[in-house]
């Protein structure tokens, strides 16, 4: 018998590809912004849907500040490989050359020149007129009122008294030259939603995600890892921790927290019963209240 | 709770996007943050932040209000607040709740949170009753199509839990919604601070017998508002990876497809069969809304982006002009008569306000004349479009039958708009559908092929445009005698002969100059058809017209051909002293002076007819013709 009911999960789907094919039509040059992370292994998958069986029409970029763990730039080569995608690899060559890092120029400062200011100049360089981006708006409370086709200048800047009311599914494209949108076809989903999705599509994610013993420095509660780059004080002991990431960042910058999940269906139960909101392993928002707002309106995603 | 059953859950729980409305004070984000708390859909470290702000306030309780009231600051702050989206669940089913802000001046906010929603929650104080903005979300939340809503009486702690006040309401607000068209009205007694009949069942009502406002959520049955009768699929892509595969991408507006189904592509009218739904998930037998699929057909016919695809027993509207409530948006007032961009499902068309008949004022829903229509004003007005869209009635659909108006020049959206009844033909106005629905195409018993060897031709229409003064009449006039000449059959449309006979009706308006080209296009497509070359030799600015007239007469029979002097040359030819009185501004609106002239982006000919004799230019058409094996084959 056919049945018209449609799931949560499905629905949210059939939005996001709803919103990736409306950009593809109305832009001369996309792009993904692609960072190895959750949201982008889901981002990418809904890519592969929205243009079956045809390739997904646009690059990929992967905005790279040179601190990210090995295991996301093998899992990146080898996804990319498998599903033959284009990927964009963008540094920003004279910040590394003056040495950013953030233990030296605090974290606020090497984000500004690592992330932000890359993810300019790589957009300038592409001549990108759209760049979709993974962000949801339950990530934080200043994303509640992102629109899903943010508009920005021609400096890539986003004006919160500039934006455009967005009704049903119609979303206004134009822009003049120089100008252009990010997009933001996961607005509607949340952690959870991601999670389930992942498990249900059997989408491949980084093995970060998953609990094993991990060389941590526990500080305050917070697990730091410790990679080749981390600068060891002298009564700095590494210990060995059953851990895993919530999210994905720069080695430096990115707690993890403790768990014993191994799977995904561990993973979401696990979130049921500890009930955190992502952002609070991610060290760079403590840096300064209202913090995202400032880097957003400079053009960070 | 077993992981397996969690998954279970999940896979089972639908969606339900719903907005929330209220004057300030009435309880809005108090009632937003019970719901996410009850519902247990806050993480710890943002309600330990809450709690800490609570204490810092001197506030008795946590204040749940804090969890959500970002809006107000950002008000000062000057940031656009319009609608700020906040996600929560239950076992059963997944809320998006579209957030927003209640002040009178907010009618585009409460516009544009409404358009996304299957239900609408009004929330009324019971000290206060029914103010008139309670009346105005009413209205709004009918005038977008919302199927339901809830009124939720909401403080009924500081009413000493009174049934009477709040039958008092109740009845007060019925009053005002009977004139209004809304399919299920559901009134609940809370208070969101205490928590009363939100999530759970107050005690302290007892003479209340309804469900709690959680559970009507949980409960309302939003599957069937989907029309699922009309078949209505906008074009949104042409998926074309290979030669072997050629589908169409796009999202089912409504009603049910199925594989083998007959379809029937509109505007074009040509019709095929469903071949197969391609998905990444593999092939489906049939797709519905709100679903994104890619619909691969038996014959390969034309279509594109902006394209419906329907059953042919069950048609949507075909219009070039419509009726429509609008809801306006911008700073700046609307203008009458003056080029918007229209975007409507996957179409994005020029037109024109031609009439505003009526505002209605929003609190008692009077009809008020208007000559102006300003920021979060509500209307109803007349739009015309300089190319047809394919829509039905909002009522009906609202997927195809909104859309959003751009401001060309600043490209913001300044209105959303809704499809009311379609206007009939007018002289001038021009329907796009036969008015009469009993008439059918009649086959000849000439083919096309018997008619390319009698007149030793292919049919086609050679579209001269350019500028006035570029040389169009001239190279047409030269080029019809030399075709003649070389025993082919060839007719030239001349704009001033269609205007004394068949156009005679018609004027200079914008309106009229596009139906000018209509029929031009008309008559041209049936020389084609009796098997004629045609040339045709009008200005003809807008890139919208020629595309129309391309498709009355076929891509493969419309040559586009640009005369294209320097605007400078024409002018200093000026043959009928047009451009010196546009210059004076005696004329208005003239192509090339004070109206655009948009050049073709991909013209089968350009002529710079200042670097090139009449003959010359000749010489450039007619091989054209015989390299496209037109003639001489
Ligand atoms: N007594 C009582 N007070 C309430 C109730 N709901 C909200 N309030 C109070 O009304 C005031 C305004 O509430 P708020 O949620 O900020 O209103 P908003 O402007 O609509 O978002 C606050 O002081 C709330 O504590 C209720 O059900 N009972």
């Amino acid at each position: 018998m056919e049945t018209y009911r449609i799931s949560n999960l499905k629905t949210l789907e059939a939005e996001s590809i709803h919103i990736m094919r409306e950009v593809v039509a109305e832009f001369q040059k996309p792009v993904m912004l692609y960072s190895v992370g959750k949201d982008s292994s889901v981002m990418l998958r809904l890519a592969q849907k929205a243009f079956f069986p045809g390739k997904i029409p646009f690059p990929l970029l992967h905005v790279d500040t040179g601190f990210k763990f090995l295991e996301m730039y093998d899992f990146r080569d080898q996804l990319c490989r498998e599903i033959g995608a284009d990927l964009i690899v963008y540094q920003n060559e004279a910040a590394l050359k003056q040495k950013a890092n953030p233990w030296d120029w605090g974290t606020i400062k090497c984000c500004a020149s690592l992330k932000t200011q890359a993810l300019l100049q790589a957009l300038t360089a592409g001549g990108y007129d759209a760049a979709f981006g993974g962000a949801r708006r339950d990530e934080e409370k200043s994303r509640a009122k992102e629109r899903i086709y943010s508009f920005r200048d021609a400096h890539g800047q986003w004006d919160p008294k500039n934006q455009r009311p967005e009704l049903w599914t119609l979303y206004n494209g134009r822009t003049n030259p120089g100008e252009s949108i990010r997009v933001f076809p996961l607005s509607n989903w949340t952690e959870l939603d991601i999670w389930h999705y992942i498990h249900a599509e059997q989408i491949p994610i980084v093995p970060m995600y998953f609990a094993e013993e991990r060389e941590m420095l526990v500080r305050n509660e917070q697990l730091i890892p410790v990679t080749d780059q981390t600068p060891l004080g002298a009564d700095d002991k590494p210990e060995k921790v059953m851990s895993r990431f919530r999210t994905l960042g720069c080695s430096p910058c990115t707690g993890a927290i403790r768990s014993t999940a191994t799977t995904v269906p561990e993973i979401i139960q696990e979130m049921m019963v500890a009930r955190h909101s992502e952002r609070i392993t991610r060290i760079i928002d403590h840096d300064q209240e209202g913090s995202m707002e400032q880097k957003k309106r400079e053009g960070y995603f | 709770m077993n992981v397996n059953e969690l998954l279970d859950q999940n896979r089972e729980a639908d969606l339900l996007r719903f907005s929330t409305a209220g004057s300030v004070d009435d309880g809005k984000s108090t009632l937003i943050g019970r719901l996410l708390h009850d519902c247990k859909c806050i993480y710890d470290d943002h309600l330990a932040a809450v709690t800490r702000d609570s204490k810092k306030l001197n506030r008795d309780e946590v204040d749940l209000a804090l969890l959500t009231d970002g809006l107000q600051a950002e008000r000062e702050q000057g940031i656009t607040i319009d609608v700020a989206y906040r996600y929560f669940s239950t076992p059963k089913r997944r809320f998006v709740i579209a957030d927003t802000p209640g002040h009178e001046q907010y009618t585009r906010n409460m516009v544009t949170g409404a358009s996304s929603a299957n239900l609408a929650i009004v929330l009324i104080d019971a000290r206060n009753g029914v103010l008139t903005q309670s009346k105005r979300h009413g209205f709004i939340s009918a005038l977008l199509g919302i199927p339901h809503i809830v009124v939720a009486i909401n403080k009924m702690d500081l009413v000493d839990y009174s049934q009477k006040r709040y039958e008092q309401i109740c009845a007060e607000y019925a009053d005002f919604v009977a004139k209004l068209n809304i399919k299920e009205l559901t009134y609940i007694p809370i208070s969101a601070l205490k928590g009363d009949n939100v999530v759970e069942r107050s005690g302290r009502m007892a003479w209340y017998k309804g469900c709690t406002l959680l559970n009507h959520l949980e409960s309302v049955q939003v599957a069937s508002d989907r029309n699922l009768i009309d078949f209505r699929f906008p074009v949104q892509v042409v998926n074309r990876p290979n030669q072997d595969f050629r589908g169409f991408s796009g999202t089912v507006a409504s009603g049910v497809v199925r594989v083998g189904s007959e379809i029937m592509v509109l505007p074009s009218g040509k019709k095929s069969r469903v071949s197969a739904i391609a998905s990444f998930d593999g092939n489906l037998e049939y797709a519905f809304p709100p679903q994104s699929v890619t619909v691969c057909l038996e014959d390969e016919i034309d279509v594109s982006r902006g394209d419906m695809l329907v059953h042919p027993g069950n048609v949507p509207h075909v219009a070039r002009s419509v009726e429509a409530m609008l809801v306006w948006m911008d700073e700046k007032a609307m203008s009458l008569n003056t080029p918007y961009y229209i975007k409507h499902t996957t179409n994005l068309v020029r037109g024109a306000f031609t009439r505003l008949h009526y505002r209605i004022d929003p609190n008692e829903l009077h009809r008020q004349d208007a000559d102006r229509l300003e920021l979060n004003d509500i209307a109803r007005v007349s739009l015309e479009l300089f190319r047809p869209i394919v829509c039905d009635e909002y009522q009906k659909n609202r997927n195809t039958g909104n859309f959003i108006v751009i401001d060309p020049t600043t490209n913001a959206t300044v209105a959303a708009g809704m499809v009311i009844e379609r206007s009939g033909h007018r002289p001038g106005g021009g329907g796009d559908r036969p008015v009469s629905r009993n008439i059918t195409r009649e086959s000849s018993l000439v083919t096309p092929e018997i008619r390319q060897t009698f007149f030793q031709q292919k049919p086609a229409t050679l579209w001269l445009t350019g500028l006035s003064g570029s040389g169009k009449s001239t190279i047409a006039k030269a080029l019809e005698k030399r075709l003649m000449d070389a025993r082919q059959a060839c007719f030239v449309l001349d704009g001033d002969n269609v205007r004394h006979g068949l156009n005679r009706d018609l004027g200079f308006a914008a309106e009229e100059r596009k139906e000018n080209i209509r029929r031009i296009s008309e008559v041209a497509s049936l020389f084609n058809q009796a098997g004629m070359l045609v040339i045709t030799a009008f200005i003809s600015p807008y890139r919208e017209d020629r595309e129309a007239a391309r498709k009355v007469i076929g891509p493969e029979r419309f040559l586009e051909i640009f005369v294209a002097p320097p605007l400078g040359v024409c002018e200093e030819r000026d043959p009928k002293g047009l451009y010196k009185k546009a210059r004076n501004g005696e004329i208005g609106e003239f192509t090339g002076i004070s109206a655009p002239y948009e050049e073709p982006s991909e013209p089968d000919l350009v002529l710079p007819t200042h670097e090139l004799s009449v003959d010359q230019a000749v010489d450039q058409i007619m091989a054209v013709l015989e390299g496209r094996k037109i003639i001489g084959t």
